[in-house]
């Protein structure tokens, strides 16, 4: 395939256009800004090449919320498009399918996931009271590569064009016959790039958290974060190989004509399907159990109690994860299976019901009698609790296999899914930023403007996607780019726009409000910020130090720090410093991820010259780590004690 | 940090993974090459390759994945019997579901 170079970049859509205008105007901008403040060499040697578990953490997030802008003028788009109907908004239905394939496929695997790996990186390791992960290289390597990933998504649609099967890239939509051109390959090799980062991540961090505990930490006094990233960590490492392996099946069909999910000779499409939601449903799981995490930390620091029920959380999550990967039928009965089969799957997901059930009671009972204060993440968690509930309860209504011949791909779906990933997901999302921001950046984000975005996204979210269920029972199917004034869905419909936009201002007041707080709000002198009870809030800093602790503390009860609090423990008061052991930095992740997005996207285009470049460049960045030594540096100890000393006086000075 | 690999913190050449990478090569040149060009009976080659693919599995146990290398047995028991409890959910149960829970030859 040889596309002319007016088919190789996308002309003639305005969008398009303003779209490949703005990303020319932001590349020129960030490279005048870096070249003119003489940035460069600092973005290398602090960031890029960082091994360091708290950067890596904020790499992420920072990424994770500029895919979420894309993402969401994707969904705003959307919903202008269905305002009212016959709008000529968008133009067509390809158009439409493309953006609502981008929309889906960023939220689930450039947004949601990233966050939440960028919020265990930033949390985790403090947590549990070690220095870094077990591998910090890989960590590294593991960003850049969901990095790369996404970027080689994301240009697809300035470049040869989008994808537009959907995030489910069902077959046959998505094989060559019916989506021609590069698009879907952009998917399939920009999701396989990132995947490997994904996984890779999933051993660091269940690695780290078996190995790397602090002393006295056994695993049923481990935060209850670290529990979900845990969980969540062996979920990955089940599943993610599943979407590795289908990804490249379909690769094979799409470049080299094999016929694994083909119609003709002999493929099966359905087993595409099959794989997808062998993956895609533990994915789900992924996503949602550190969210439940996030608030089960909130709830506790904001209640000033120690968690109702933690052994019956432990299990609940452990449950959680055995049977998130025997539902994933529940996508598709209506693909006709038997009624055994069905009925199977019916009856594993209402089960994966209770132990959901048993964790938000858990939580309401953590907060009866609690002394609670309303700071602005502990008024998520609140949030959290009802809004989720209701798309726990549509779950269950959608998992009745016969049911849900009726509402399977109907704006009830839609419903569903957003109530459990925005009440869930995404409020944890923000939740856990908002709570770790000072550990991240030394000063908190402001309350009264994170009171307003809480306000106004919530309700714009319920204003969205409340209707939503009506129109679903009202027969009106998802991913219909219009639909006509007789078929009565307009008012409804109108309104989910309504809301879409408020949620769409609420979460530009929230990116304001990280500039507002940076620029003027009171820096932070201690490390407690919020009256913490769990290790990540007894460093010496408000930000940590880069080795976190010059002491690891010795931990003797469940919520560690605020036991060290009621008994007078300081946890910084060492006596005798020692040499700490940290990990070097490298470049080599940074640039064998490069090839990875040249290869990638020499294979998206047929060209197999750029794609064996990429292949050698990967390979050769390989071999140069596999034969380095780096056995990392030792920070002395009176480096750590001189560090320490600057700290103190720095706060004694703050503290007048 | 554990930021060294395992044959680096010896000194070594890292002659495991060298052997093991090679020999998980080969191992799948041969099962293409019985696939694609030997003369046996299709049953014959389906147990050659699945027994071929068994034993690469064992080889990246130990080779890459420091099996035998642990402390902690417990731990390591644990994971083997998620992986084998993942392992069988999708495979069985990709088999049954596609079959449709039905055995289409004596519906269609
Ligand atoms: C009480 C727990 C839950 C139950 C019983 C449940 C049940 C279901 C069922 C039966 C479907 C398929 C409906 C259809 O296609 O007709 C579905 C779809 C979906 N669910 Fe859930 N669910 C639950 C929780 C969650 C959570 C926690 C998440 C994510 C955070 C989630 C995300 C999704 C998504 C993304 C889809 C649609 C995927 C697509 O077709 O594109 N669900 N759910
Ligand atoms: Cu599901």
């Amino acid at each position: 395939m040889d596309p002319a170079w007016d088919e190789f970049i996308i002309t003639g859509e305005p969008f398009i256009l303003a779209g490949q205008i703005a990303i020319l105007v932001t590349t020129i901008g960030i490279i005048f800004i870096l070249t003119y403040f003489k940035k460069w060499k600092w973005l290398w040697n602090e960031w890029i090449t960082t091994p360091d578990h708290r950067k890596i953490g904020i790499m992420y997030i920072i990424a994770s919320l500029l895919m979420m802008i894309r993402a969401g003028v994707d969904a705003m788009m959307m919903r202008t498009q269905l305002a009212a109907p016959n709008m000529p908004f968008l133009g067509e239905a390809q158009h439409y399918n493309e953006i609502f394939t981008t929309h889906g496929t960023i939220m689930i695997i450039f947004v949601a996931t990233p966050f939440l790996i960028g919020l265990m990186n930033v949390a985790v390791p403090l947590q549990i009271g070690a220095r870094d992960v077990a591998f910090p290289f890989v960590n590294n390597l593991s960003f850049w590569t969901f990095f790369w990933g996404a970027m080689l998504f994301n240009i697809s649609f300035v470049i040869g064009g989008a994808p537009d099967a959907g995030w489910s890239a069902y077959m046959p939509l998505a094989s060559n016959d019916l989506s021609m051109g590069p698009g879907q390959n952009f998917y399939l090799l920009g999701l396989q790039i990132s995947g490997i980062g994904t996984l890779a991540t999933g051993i660091n961090l269940v690695t780290t958290i078996i190995k790397m505990r602090a002393k006295g930490m056994t695993l049923m006094r481990m935060p209850m974060f670290t529990w979900t990233t845990l969980i969540t960590s062996l979920i990955i490492i089940g599943s993610f190989p599943i979407l590795t392996v289908a990804l490249a099946m379909q690769t094979f069909d799409r470049l080299w004509d094999a016929a694994f999910f083909t119609l003709q000779d002999g493929g099966m499409p359905m087993m595409w399907v099959n794989l997808f939601w062998l993956w895609g449903h533990p994915e789900v799981y992924i996503v949602i159990l550190p969210a439940f995490g996030i608030f089960s930390e909130i709830i506790t620091t904001f209640a000033r109690k120690r968690l109702f029920g933690y052994t019956s959380m432990v299990f609940a999550i452990a449950a959680i994860s055995g049977l998130s990967f025997l539902v994933w039928v529940h996508h598709f009965f209506t693909m006709g299976a038997g009624p055994m089969v069905n009925s199977f799957f019916s009856i594993s997901t209402m089960a994966i019901a209770v132990p959901t059930g048993v964790k938000i009671f858990n939580w309401l009972a953590t907060l009866h009698r609690g002394r609670i204060r309303f700071n602005v993440p502990m008024v998520w968690a609140l949030g959290f609790i009802p809004n989720f509930t209701i798309g726990g309860v549509t779950g269950v209504m959608l998992a009745m296999a016969a049911a849900d011949y009726q509402y399977h791909n109907t704006y009830f779906l839609v419903s569903h899914f957003h109530y459990v990933l925005i009440a869930g997901t995404i409020f944890g999302c923000f939740a856990g930023t908002i709570y770790w921001w000072p550990k991240m950046f030394g000063v908190k984000l402001n309350e009264r403007l994170g009171h307003w975005v809480f306000w106004l996204f919530m309700i714009g979210f319920n204003v969205t996607f409340f209707p939503q269920y009506f129109l679903g029972l009202d027969g009106m199917p998802r991913r219909i780019y219009t639909y006509f004034p007789e078929d009565g869905w307009f008012s409804l419909n109108f309104l989910s726009t309504v809301g879409a936009y408020m949620m769409g201002f609420a979460f530009v007041l929230l990116v304001y409000n990280m500039y507002y707080s940076y620029r003027y709000e009171k820096r932070e002198t201690s490390g407690d910020a919020w009256g913490g009870r769990t290790l990540e809030w007894a460093t010496s800093s408000a930000i940590p130090p880069h080795y976190n602790f010059a002491q690891i503390p010795e931990v003797k009860d469940q919520d560690a720090f605020w036991q060290m609090k009621q008994e007078g423990v300081d946890p910084n008061g060492v006596e005798e410093y020692q040499d700490v052991h940290m990990p070097n930095h490298s470049g080599n992740p940074f640039v064998m991820c490069v090839f990875m997005f040249i290869g990638g996207f020499g294979l998206v285009f047929h060209w197999w010259t750029i794609g064996i470049i990429g292949a050698l460049g990967i390979f050769a960045c390989m071999i140069q780590r596999s034969f380095s030594r780096d056995d990392g540096h030792i920070v002395s100890a009176e480096e750590v004690r001189k560090e320490e000393a600057e700290i103190r006086e720095g706060q004694a000075n703050e503290n007048g | 940090m554990s930021n060294g690999t395992a044959a680096t913190k010896k000194g070594h050449f890292p002659w495991k993974h060298v052997v093991g990478f090679i020999s998980s090569i080969v191992l799948t040149l041969v099962a293409l090459w019985i696939a694609f060009y030997s003369a046996f009976s299709v049953r014959t080659i389906i147990v050659l390759i699945f027994s071929l693919a068994f034993i690469q599995a064992a080889l990246q146990l130990l080779m890459f994945m420091h099996m035998a290398e642990s402390s902690n047995g417990r731990i390591q028991v644990g994971h083997i019997l998620f992986s084998a409890f993942v392992a069988i959910v999708v495979a069985l149960g990709s088999y049954w579901v596609m079959e449709f829970g039905i055995h289409l030859e004596h519906h269609m």
